[in-house]
């Protein structure tokens, strides 16, 4: 059929050409021709005949009959024939035709083409022209089409007339106008920084359609940027929500007698986004929620997704008990009900909220097991998600042998993946029923994920078997274990074994196999070898199984057999593979070197690995005294290649040559270093042993299983055994046996026990008792560590009662007191800065928020690679603070080793200082882009008072990331050249009375954003910084009847977008 | 955001296309054939959300999809979405649909495609919803229609 169909397409660029051709010919009849093109594609489809297709001869060559072809190509295009040729005849009908034309046109255009098309520069013309156009359905489409495919660096062209659109007559065009511009947000947020008051005229529009489209754009700036710049909307959109909700809007709107569905969901979760961890913001809206929730009782789908966002906005925000619980009730309905969409949801919900009330899960646990057996994969596997977040030590192995139940029976790799990681994630979390089980439900992983799982849970599980934990007794009994299960597995058929499990098999079984007493390692390489003579075994693998027998070669049994299979490598085409067959070899001959180099208990020890290759450095100096060039990385010789493919702008010199032999000799020089430094070390260049560095290198990587985490959870869970008899569940499973006593002949109530044994054990342990606090727990750690550095205070002396009060309600900036300037805070603080960052250039030390007793500040130090956040928490009352711990977050920046830089710096009784924290901030482009906060917060502990706490988020300018790049006018210039990417923008200079603007724009802009002022030549000035990673950026201003012609340049891609934002923003706020 | 509209009938044959996000034009068809082989295997008593399409975007996206007669809707929608409103959207599109052709049947999609395109445009734009009721998206259409008679007279008088 294919054929055919193609000789259809290689007829139609005929048609289309003729058209430009031969005007004047014979006309035809167009009008069916989509019909009978779809009439033969599916004549073709059903008879599979080979016939040419009739397509008459003479093409057509109105504009009109060019519609019809541009829909059947269209129409191709869907089926998946490309058809390209048409594509720039669909970009001339958009720019030609009549109306309709120009409308087949632009669809044609806007499906056919993508962002990054090049045919898209032909269009930008039409676009303009259609967009200043009188008929409203050109521009309709214009704004359609601008909106579906324009490109980020066409946007500025059609910007003004998209803006102007905004102020439109009508309706349609002012709501497609609206989302274009959002559109243009999404691609390109600088460029419309400018339209921000625009898009609140619009939410304000009289017209709710373009209110509508408007959410859209703040539903996304409320999601990126801070909630806070947005708080003073709260009361409209609340005012909004609330009209909507009580009918203030026309009929016309209602959909299934609800008032505006869509657009309440969209208000919903709005407020969810604003009200979220604010008090005072959530007051507001508690009114309308429950007014929502009251209104939304017809029994109709879309009043059901109304009631979801509700539900989902009351759980965000700050809580309030009454809503919360009819917002319970509301999720049994989901739950409860016999739709299943509603189920799907309900569970979902449920997901959501159980973290915040374990309660709830409990009283939906029947059905919740009804989930768990439901013909729906779906359904299945959301309840699954809802029963991992509920997991905890006691119901764990029944949630994992569920979860591996579902594993066993899906077939859907990504569900797979995704499911994996939980089990995994689960049981090195909980690994208490005991030692088997844990191993083999990693067993079940390892042969269930197969290789499609994620790498890092065989790292993870190899780690902990080698790290072990507390108890010696118990990682020999957990590696015995292994051990054991491990030779089991090998004695059956190992060919339908992952590749991942078989290396897992083979290192645990080269590390370990000598705790088993009687196991002779001979019998072990036996075995291993065994694995060797599968043909399906991948290299890898091969290679490690070979690692793990020159482990095993102790005795010269072992070393003979071993021998034996390495001997097969030695002439192995796989370079790794025959190195690891050369040195079991050699290891094997060199008893002395074998115990040096794997020593048993190898992977308990870290090695040390030298990562900078001192030991190479007489090699190094010695080539280097032979004139070889220095080592360049391989990134810096990149970059070299590509700064040589730009054109050159000057003269050729001696260099040249030069400039290449050292290249060539780097070039040959790095390999053999390598290589060397390889064979030297043994170590980094070797596959199996990668694996074990590999576990090394995994920091970070969270583990709760680790060291200190253990022993905590260890004793929870014996604590919560102890408390298990009073627990919730516990009355209503002693119910359930009475109730099976009295039924025993019926069989569903039978299986209806045993759901509920299976609830039992599902849900135990989730009373409220332990709801878990982690936040607490940190803050408890925190206040440990403080108060050993803390000399003994004796009872805290006398604290008021009405201090207690005020502060357990003490959260957000309070008032300034007014002890604060007595106490000189500006002088003294900066005193107490660590002699590193003395000298630096810093901010003012600013009050962020204080409390009675508590007083939080910071100031910013701008250090020369990063910017440190130096806070202080200061005591301001007169009686003593007997503990004080801090727990600093922060999402969006990234905060190295907080711990490290934790520190006290003093302590003193009644001293207003207690310590100061610093806090590096790695700053990276991203920052630019989004402002990052940091959230400290610190709370006072007194000996029977209770807490209290002072929270604020701190968020250092985006500019705080610019330092001054020093350069020379010939440097910049040079420079200037090689950067590629480029932006170009006038800004309105406001002051026009000012005598010398470039100067005045040009100190501006230095001082707001710590540029380096490289010179001023006339009306022209030039200016360079550099990001605190190194990234240098170059701007060229020039000023011109109150404008300044901003360009900036710079290698990276981003930056000089951004960059002119904060420029654009300097010289607004001058 | 709508990531992209798919309208195939049982068979799996495209009928109508619709991505707001690139993709190379075989890993269009190939999302079409993962997709309609992900749909058509459910039964009709099952829910209408699919999560994890490990070709458009991962966890953060899932299908919602109804099945009328001979045809499924599928929408492919970010988590910014609502499940249920999405559901009813396709009501909503698919009545539209109805009034405009009056009892449309696959058929009207294959022959008159560009002006189900046209319906499309008016309910959502560029991946953002744009308008969910129907007599507005009817009478929009409506509009450009009348353009397109006043037009035709328009020529053949001449």
């Amino acid at each position: 059929m294919s054929d055919v169909v193609e000789k259809t397409l290689t007829a139609l660029p005929g048609l289309l050409l003729s058209l430009d051709s031969q005007p004047g010919a014979a006309k035809l009849c167009a009008t069916s021709r989509l019909g009978s093109l779809v009439r033969s594609i599916t004549e073709l489809t059903s008879k599979n005949v080979g016939e040419e297709m009739a397509e008459p001869p003479a093409g057509p060559r109105s504009p009109k009959q060019m519609k019809e072809i541009m829909v059947r190509a269209i129409y191709c295009e869907m089926l998946g024939y490309e058809a390209s040729f048409s594509y720039i005849h669909a970009i001339k009908l958009a720019q030609q035709g009549s109306v309709l034309e120009k409308r087949v046109g632009y669809l044609a255009v806007s499906l056919f083409l993508h962002e990054s098309h090049d045919l898209l520069l032909l269009l930008v013309n039409t676009v303009l022209k259609d967009l200043q156009s009188t008929n409203l359905i050109e521009v309709c489409m214009a704004l359609t089409v601008v909106s579906q495919i324009f490109p980020k660096d066409m946007i500025p062209a059609v910007l003004p007339l998209v803006e102007d659109k905004l102020t439109h007559s009508k309706e349609i065009i002012r709501r497609k106008a609206v989302l274009a511009l959002y559109k243009f947000y999404l691609i390109a947020p600088n460029q419309v920084q400018h339209i921000h008051d625009k898009f609140r005229k619009a939410l304000c529009d009289k017209d709710p359609g373009v209110m509508t489209a408007s959410l859209h754009i703040y539903l996304k700036l409320i999601k990126v940027c801070l909630a806070s710049n947005y708080k003073d909307l709260t009361d409209s959109f609340v005012t909004i929500l609330k009209q909507v909700v009580g009918g203030k809007l026309p009929v016309d709107f209602n959909y299934h007698s609800v008032p505006a569905p869509w657009l309440q969901m969209q208000l919903l979760r709005i407020l969810a986004l604003l009200g979220k961890e604010d008090q005072r913001t959530s007051e507001m809206m508690y009114e309308v929620l429950d007014e929502s929730l009251r209104r939304a009782e017809i029994n109709h789908n879309i009043t059901y997704a109304i009631l979801y966002e509700c539900l989902k906005t009351i759980y965000t925000i700050h809580p309030k008990s009454e809503l919360l619980e009819k917002a319970a009730k509301c999720i049994g309905k989901f739950v409860l009900s016999p739709k299943i969409n509603l189920k799907y949801l309900g569970l979902k919900a449920l997901t959501y909220v159980v973290q915040q009330d374990p309660n709830l899960a409990l009283q939906h646990q029947m059905t919740i097991i009804e989930c768990l057996d439901h013909s729906d994969p779906i359904i299945k596997r959301e309840t699954l998600e809802l029963l991992y977040r509920i997991t905890n030590g006691q119901n764990v192995s029944v949630i994992v042998e569920k979860m591996l139940d579902f594993l066993r029976l899906s077939k859907d790799e990504y569900t797979t993946i995704d499911l994996v990681g939980k089990v995994a994630e689960l049981a090195e979390k909980y690994p208490f029923p005991c030692s088997v089980w844990f191993i083999q439900t990693m067993n079940a992983i390892f042969s269930i994920g197969g290789d499609v799982m994620q790498p890092d849970i065989p790292n993870n599980f190899l780690r902990l078997l080698a790290e072990g934990f507390d108890s010696d007794e118990e990682d020999r009994q957990l590696r015995l274990l292994a051990v054991d299960s491990y030779l089991s597995l090998l004695e059956c058929d190992t060919s339908g074994l992952p590749q991942r499990f078989l290396q897992v098999i083979s290192w645990v079984l080269g590390e370990f196999s000598f705790l088993k007493e009687g196991l002779e390692p001979a019998d072990v390489v036996e075995r291993l070898g065994k694995l060797l003579d599968d043909d399906a075994i991948t290299t890898e693998t091969r290679c490690w199984v070979l690692a793990a027998m020159s482990k095993l070669c102790g005795s010269s049994d072992a070393l003979c057999k071993a021998e034996k299979v390495a001997h097969k490598y030695t002439s192995c085409l796989d370079t790794a593979l025959r190195q690891q067959a050369v040195e079991l070899e050699l290891l094997g001959r060199d008893v002395d070197l074998r115990t040096r180099v794997l020593p048993q208990h190898g992977a308990r020890n870290q090695l040390e690995v030298d990562s900078s290759l001192s030991f190479l450095d007489g090699f190094v100096s010695d080539a280097l005294a032979r004139g070889a060039a220095p080592y360049k990385p391989p990134h810096q010789r990149q970059e070299e290649l590509s700064q040589e493919k730009i054109l050159n702008f000057e003269p050729y010199g001696l260099s040249l040559p030069v400039s290449l032999s050292a290249c060539s000799l780097t070039d040959r020089q790095s390999p053999t270093a390598l290589s060397l430094s390889s064979s030297l070390s043994g170590n980094s260049a070797d596959p199996p042993l990668k694996a074990g560095s590999n576990l090394l290198k995994l920091e970070g990587v969270k583990r709760v299983w680790g060291k200190q985490g253990y022993l905590p959870e260890k004793q929870a869970t014996e604590e919560a055994l102890a408390q298990e008899p009073s627990s919730i569940f516990a009355p209503s499973h002693q119910q359930a046996c009475s109730e099976s006593q009295q039924t025993t002949f019926s069989t569903i109530v039978e299986q209806d026990q045993e759901k509920r044994q299976l609830a039992s054990s599902l849900f135990v342990g989730l009373g409220s008792q332990n709801a878990p606090c982690l936040v607490r727990t940190v803050a408890q750690n925190l206040s440990d560590s403080t108060s050993e550095a803390v000399p003994a205070v004796g009872n805290t002396e006398v604290v008021e009662a009405s201090e207690v009060s005020s502060l357990s309600g003490g959260s957000g900036p309070l008032a300034q007191p007014s002890s604060q300037v007595e106490r000189g805070l500006e002088s003294d603080l900066p005193s107490r800065l660590p002699a590193t960052l003395v000298g630096l250039l810093r901010s003012d030390v600013e009050e962020l928020c204080s409390g009675e007793s508590l007083s939080l500040s910071a100031c910013k130090v701008f250090d020369a690679d990063a910017l440190v956040l130096a806070i202080f928490l200061s005591n301001i009352s007169d009686s003593s603070i007997q503990e004080v711990s801090c727990l600093i977050s922060s999402e969006q920046l990234k905060v190295p080793e907080m711990c490290s830089t934790f520190s006290v710096l003093s302590f003193y009784l009644n001293e207003f200082v207690l310590f100061s924290l610093f806090v590096c901030f790695s700053l990276c482009l991203n920052h630019l882009y989004s402002e990052g906060v940091a959230q400290c917060q610190g709370w006072e502990e007194h000996l029977n008072l209770g807490e209290a706490s002072l929270y604020h988020s701190v968020s250092p300018p985006a500019s705080c990331s610019c330092r001054p790049l020093p350069l020379t006018t010939e440097e910049y210039g040079k420079m200037w050249l090689s950067f590629s990417h480029d932006v170009k923008q006038n800004l309105m200079l406001l002051k026009h009375e000012e005598e010398d603007q470039l100067e005045a724009a040009l100190t501006a802009l230095k001082e707001k954003l710590c540029l380096h002022i490289v010179d001023v030549i006339g009306a022209e000035g030039i200016m360079a910084c550099q990001l605190v990673s190194g990234r240098p950026c170059l701007l060229h201003c020039h000023t011109h009847g109150g404008m300044l012609a901003i360009w900036l340049r710079s290698p990276i891609a981003d930056l000089p977008d951004c960059l002119l934002y904060h420029c654009q923003k300097a010289i607004q706020e001058r | 955001m709508i990531k992209a509209i798919l309208i195939f009938n049982n068979h799996g044959k495209p009928r109508l296309i619709r991505f707001y996000q690139y993709f190379a034009e075989d890993m269009q068809q190939q999302i079409i054939r993962e997709t309609f082989h992900l749909v058509s295997k459910r039964d009709d008593n099952v829910c209408n959300f699919l999560e994890g399409g490990s070709l458009i975007g991962g966890s953060d996206y899932k299908l919602i999809y109804r099945h009328y007669a001979t045809l499924y809707f599928v929408f492919c929608v970010d988590s910014s979405e609502s499940e249920l409103g999405i559901l009813d959207l396709i009501q909503v599109f698919v009545e539209t649909l109805d009034k405009c052709f009056e009892n449309v049947c696959e058929l009207d999609l294959i022959f008159h495609m560009d002006k189900v395109h046209y319906i499309l445009q008016e309910v959502v734009m560029g991946g953002m919803v744009l308008e969910t009721n129907m007599n507005e998206i009817v009478a929009q259409v409506e509009l450009q229609n009348r353009m397109e008679k006043s037009e035709f007279v328009f020529i053949s008088r001449m």
